[in-house]
Parts: C-alpha cells; structure tokens; sequence
C-alpha cells in the first residue's frame, strides 16, 4: 500500500531551485534511501515532506491526504518524523526530557520511553545527561528516539552517519535494523553508499535537485549508481 | 543600625521588583521578546483591581481571581493579535509592537481615568501600613513581607513547572527551538500563547502590589519598565533566580544610595545597573579569562 506519494514537488531557497519536480511514492514498510552528492536537494526534498520547508510547486500525499500545506505540527500528527540533519536536540535539556517532550505531543502507540531505551540502550545511562553534552553517537540515538517517541508511521533519517565515528554509525545503524525489520517505513538520506545499499529496499539517486536513477536496491548495482551520483551519465550523453 | 533597616527595606523592595521583573524575564526567555508594554500593562492590572474595589468594596484579593484570568486573556489575544504577526518579522519589529501597545495603553488609561494618582492601599485596610518591630530600629512591612514571599513563591512555582511539567519542558522546547518542536507534534504559536499568558498573570500579580504599596498613573509603566528591566539584567536575561536576586541588588543599592542622599535612591539603582550592564558587557569574565590564559601560558 502507497503510504507517500510525492508529486512534480518543486522546492526553492529564494530563487535557487532545489528540487525540481520530483515524483515517487514510497510503500508501507519499505526503505528508501536517498543518495546523491552535497547540494542535490535531499534535505530540502525531506524537509518539504516533514512540512519543514514550504514547497514551491507539487503535491504530497499522505495516506491518501494532501499535506502540502499542512503544517508540520499537523504533519507529526497524522505519523510524519524527521529526524534533521544535524541532531538538532534540545541541548539544554536533559535526553530524558528530550524523549519525554516529544512523547506528550507525538501519536500513541508502541513507542514509549522504555521501548526507545530499549532500541537503543547507550542512552540508559545518560538519561539523566544534558543532550548538550553527549558524544555524536550518543545525540543521534537520542534525535532517532525522539523521532520515535511520536509512534511514527513514516520516518525520515536525514544524514543519520554525518559526523560520527565508524563505531558510532555501526551502533545507530545496529539499532536502525530493528526498526526495519519491525516493518516501520523509512526514508534515509545517505552519503556513504554502502550503507545505503546495505538497509535499503529501494534506492533512488538525486543529482542538481532531480531523481536521475531508482530502483530496487538488488537490482542496482554500485556502478550504476556512482555514474549516477557523479552526473557520469549525463556528461556521456552529452559527449 | 538605620544603615541595616535601609538594606533590609532595600531586600524586601527587591521582592516587588523581582515580581515586577519575571514575567519580563519569562518571556525574553521563551520567545526573545523585549515587552516594551510590561509597565504599563502593570498599571493596566492595577486600575483593573481599582475598578473592582471600587464598584464592589471588596478586598483587592478577592478581585485578583478575576483580574489574573483577565490579564491571561489580555495575554492570549496580545499574542495572536500582535506578537505572533510581528515574530515573523525579525528582532526589531516586536519591540516596536509592544511600544505601540505601551503608547496605546497609556493613552487609553489616560483618557479613560484621568491624570490623578490611584492607591489600592485603602481597600487593603491596616496591611498597608503595619509592620513588625524587630528593634527600635529594625522592622519590616507586613505588606512588604508578603510580596517578597509572593515573590519566592511565584519563581519557585515557576521553576517547579518549567522543570518538572509536560507543558514547562514544551515551553523550554520551544524557546530552545521552535523549528523542531513543530516536527514532534507542537504548534509553537499555542505554546507562545500559553507563554504569554503566563506572563500576563505575572504583570497581574505585579500590578495588584504595585496599586497596593504605591500610587499609580496612566503613564508610570515607563518608570515601572526601567526597574523591571534593570532587575532583569542585573540578575541575567532569561534566568528566574537570577531575577530575585537583581531584584534584591537594585532595591539595596536604591535604599542605601537614599541613606547617603535623599536624591540618591533613583541615581543609586541606576548606577549599579549600567556598572553591571558594562561588566556584562564588556565581559568580566573574560578579562578572568585572560588572566587565566597569561597564567596558564606562562
């Protein structure tokens, strides 16, 4: 079942175009991972579905609802997390409190503080730790918990290895396989390939804000999707 | 011994102060917003209760429980009416909101109750004047020791919901960053309202004790916004303790500046507040900081 469906979505920063009019849609309990070079367009492209950036042109649908202009309080509502691109927690408060705010605001369901700790159990020692002061790692588990704590139904990883140290990105992504496995949809942006190929169900590559190559991720191999990536493909047609 | 009354009196008017300052202080912390309109919003409270004595002849305390959800109300319809339009116009703009709300306050007090000074101190009976005798020297005001009570209860029940509260961690979430709070589920525009309400039973509580040891005019909310504002730097932006305690620094430095000069009360609390304001500035703590770093390298 189409859980998102992304429609001609066209996004700016001012008169920069950063994503120019996509379309894709996204099946209940798969993984997407977006790939593409820094400047493609995918933080605009999930910020524009979390209801973060207010898109130019096109359509989203969710759950067979128009969000498009929906705000995204409403957005997380209706079962739409993104965890950003840079943690952004709030530092201040404690992980705890970082979990438990978005867990009175977000839907109900599975997804409670002791299922997160669970998930993610380096953050039962540092409950009581200002987010502010935890390592990379540490943050981004606490930014996927909070994401979590609001029962998603789809949930958007954006840059969820940027910045973190091997053995940190292999405990996130430790924990990420559950939440794949447990059948929650998931639309991960990407830089470091072989992670993508590795959790990923689908795979779809952007390059200068469009969607130049999708596929299933089985069926894609890591050639084709470095031409794609590197733009490779356009500069031999143009040859 | 006179010299310690003055500081003793001096730490009590801090109370009033500190009361004055928070609801200031709250909302700089929770929305960036500098109130121009706090003062006289203050004064707004007071006639509110004056209004209320006067046409029922019961005690202004009574009337607070029908004041301070009017004042939240105030609050709720300033929020949606001024702050939310003008937040979405960068730093300046609200500030010059609120000093054309504090212009049309004042105007509209003006016009409505005249130029006279008004006193809640009679419909507040023997409280108003009686005082404990510690020493021949040596005593403190009723009224003045329960403001400065009110005061320690209302920062340590604001602390407590801030801390310990699902709608006071939404509120530290918001201020520390509205962007994200909205992508788990919060509309930042209701918790501003809710901020703002807040504030307004704040300026309410202020404004009731202001009409209760002073008098008050339509245009003191200026002289009211300087005290406030100078409680709210000496004790740091944002921080609830630290409002009593600036509170308590500026009533000190006003009680003895007029021990040494009957014109040194305003000069006095002025004084210490641009040394503090320079200090903050200028950067104490890095000068400390330089110092350390000489000794360190050295």
């Amino acid at each position: 079942m189409t859980i998102l469906q992304v429609e001609n979505l066209e996004a700016r920063h001012g008169l920069l175009i950063a994503v120019r009019g996509i379309s894709f849609s996204v099946t209940e309990g798969e993984t997407l991972a977006l790939v593409g070079a820094n400047g493609a367009g995918k933080t605009t492209l999930m910020r524009s579905i979390a209801g973060a950036h207010r898109p130019h042109a096109g359509r989203i649908t969710f759950d067979g609802k128009d969000v498009t202009a929906m705000p995204a309080h409403r957005r997380n509502g209706l079962g739409i997390a993104l965890v950003p691109e840079g943690r952004r927690l709030f530092t201040g408060m404690t992980v705890e409190e970082n979990l438990k705010v978005a867990g009175a605001h977000g839907r109900k369901g599975a997804w409670t503080l002791e299922t997160v700790l669970q998930a993610f159990p380096q953050l039962k020692p540092k409950l009581k730790a200002r987010a502010g002061d935890l390592s990379g790692g540490q943050q981004q588990a606490t930014a996927i918990g909070r994401a979590l704590m609001t029962n998603p139904r789809l949930l958007l990883l954006d840059e969820v290895s940027l910045g973190l140290s091997p053995l940190a990105v292999d405990q996130v992504y430790d924990s990420l396989h559950g939440l794949m496995n447990g059948g929650t949809t998931i639309i991960l942006v990407e830089q470091d390939l072989s992670r993508a190929l590795g959790v990923a169900s689908r795979i779809a590559c952007m390059l200068e804000g469009s969607i130049v190559l999708e596929g299933a991720a089985k069926e894609l191999n890591r050639e084709q999707i470095t031409a794609a990536y590197f733009g490779l493909n356009r500069v031999a047609e143009k040859a | 011994m006179n010299f310690v009354n003055q500081v003793l009196q001096g730490a009590l008017l801090g109370g009033f102060y500190a009361l004055l300052a928070c609801g200031l202080s709250f909302l700089y912390g929770v929305m960036r917003i500098i109130n121009l309109a706090h003062g006289s919003l203050a004064i707004f409270a007071a006639f509110l209760l004056f209004d209320f004595a006067n046409y029922t002849n019961l005690s202004p305390f009574i009337g607070l429980a029908l004041a301070l959800p009017a004042m939240a109300l105030v609050g709720v319809i300033l929020q949606f009416t001024v702050l939310d339009r003008s937040l979405k116009s960068g730093p300046l703009i609200p500030i010059l909101s609120t000093f054309g709300v504090a212009v049309i306050l004042d105007n509209g007090m003006f016009e409505y109750y005249g130029a006279n000074s008004n006193s809640l101190g009679p419909a507040i009976g023997d409280l108003a004047f009686n005082s404990w005798n510690l020493t021949d020297t040596l005593y403190v005001g009723q009224l003045d020791a329960l403001i400065f009570g009110t005061a320690v209860v209302v920062l340590g029940g604001l602390s407590f919901i801030l801390a310990r509260t699902p709608i006071g961690r939404t509120i530290r979430a918001t201020a520390d960053d509205p962007a994200i709070v909205e992508l788990i589920g919060v509309n930042p525009r209701v918790v501003y309202a809710v901020a703002v309400a807040i504030a307004m039973v704040l300026v309410g509580i202020a404004g009731a004790f202001l009409g209760m040891r002073a008098s008050f005019a339509p245009y003191d909310g200026g002289n009211l916004l300087i005290f406030a504002f100078e409680t709210v730097v000496i004790g740091g932006l944002g921080s609830l303790w630290g409002t009593l305690i600036g509170g308590i620094v500026l009533g000190v430095s006003q009680n003895i500046g007029a021990e040494i000069s009957p014109s040194g009360f305003l000069i006095a609390g002025h004084a210490v507040f641009l040394v503090i304001l320079i200090a903050r500035t200028f950067g104490a703590g890095s000068i400390l900081g330089k110092i350390r770093f000489k000794r360190s390298a050295a």
